[in-house]
């Protein structure tokens, strides 16, 4: 379903890994506004984390490409973030999914996804091969007691 | 990644303080190959008290290095995992192999 977005930020950067940590960092400060608790940013973290350093590892594996990130604020306290890159697709994206799948040998454990889609409410992955992928996630953050006065 | 290492006998204590994600990772596993190379512990606790951040990548390194450590002969255990780290290895089902204090 096609949500209409409270607030959005989007940002370009390259495939290089130093810019993991300032995709995460980036993520929990926008979603700072919906008021998560610290496990909840820690979920939201590693889940772009995944998403990122796949784009970076797999999309292009011998080339540096663009990546970019999108954080909304969806109705109903709900973060969405998607992350897309124009590297090489996922020939089988149910394949992809199945924990412990990887092509990317011993420095890969293949449960990327299956972090992304415990830690997240909603995981979908869009891919062309030769075309790229579409990473996307919903999490709702949970109305706190006592919250919003 | 930074690393220090404490050692007695044969039992070995590393200190692993940082992010552990693909960028830390791919330095911090050559790191560990050297230390278990040069120590050859019967033991070796991995402790995990100054990781603020760990994903998927982290998984490949813990998983690596109880490989190598058992090659030895040796065991391996995480030490003082906080939270967030500590549930990316239970969704991944690590802390079922590998022995969490
Ligand atoms: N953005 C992408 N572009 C191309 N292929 C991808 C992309 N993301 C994932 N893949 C493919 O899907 C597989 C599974 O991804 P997943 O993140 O679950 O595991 P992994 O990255 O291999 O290992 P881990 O995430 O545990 O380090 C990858 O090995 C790769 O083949
Ligand atoms: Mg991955």
């Amino acid at each position: 379903m096609k949500l209409k977005a409270q607030n959005y930020v989007t940002m370009e950067f390259l495939s290089r890994s130093s810019n993991e940590g300032f995709a995460r960092m980036a993520a929990a400060a926008f979603a700072a506004q919906l008021d998560p608790t610290l496990d909840e940013l820690g979920d939201i973290k590693t889940a772009v984390s995944e998403a990122v350093t796949n784009s970076i590892v797999h999309a292009y594996p011998d080339s540096i490409g663009k990546v970019v990130l999108k954080l909304k604020i969806l109705p109903g306290k709900t973060l969405e973030v998607s992350v897309r890159d124009w590297g090489c697709g996922i020939p089988d994206v149910e394949q992809a999914r199945q924990p412990l799948f990887t092509t990317g040998g011993e420095e890969r454990s293949g449960m990327g996804f299956t972090i992304m889609e415990s830690f997240t409410d909603r995981l979908t992955i869009r891919s062309v091969p030769g075309k790229g992928t579409t990473v996307t996630m919903r999490k709702r953050i949970q109305q706190r007691l006592g919250a919003g006065k | 990644m930074e690393i220090s290492v404490k050692q007695e006998n044969r039992h070995a204590e590393i200190y692993l303080k940082g992010e552990l994600d693909h960028h830390g990772a791919k330095g911090l596993m050559l790191q560990l190959e050297r230390e278990i190379e040069v120590l050859l512990p019967l033991q070796l606790v991995l402790d995990f008290s100054g990781v603020t951040f760990m994903d998927s990548s982290g998984i490949a390194v813990v998983i690596r290095t109880q490989r190598r450590i058992r090659e030895l002969g040796g065991q391996l255990k995480l030490r003082k995992v906080a939270p967030q780290p500590r549930k990316v290895l239970e969704a991944a089902g690590i802390n079922r192999l590998v022995e969490m204090e």
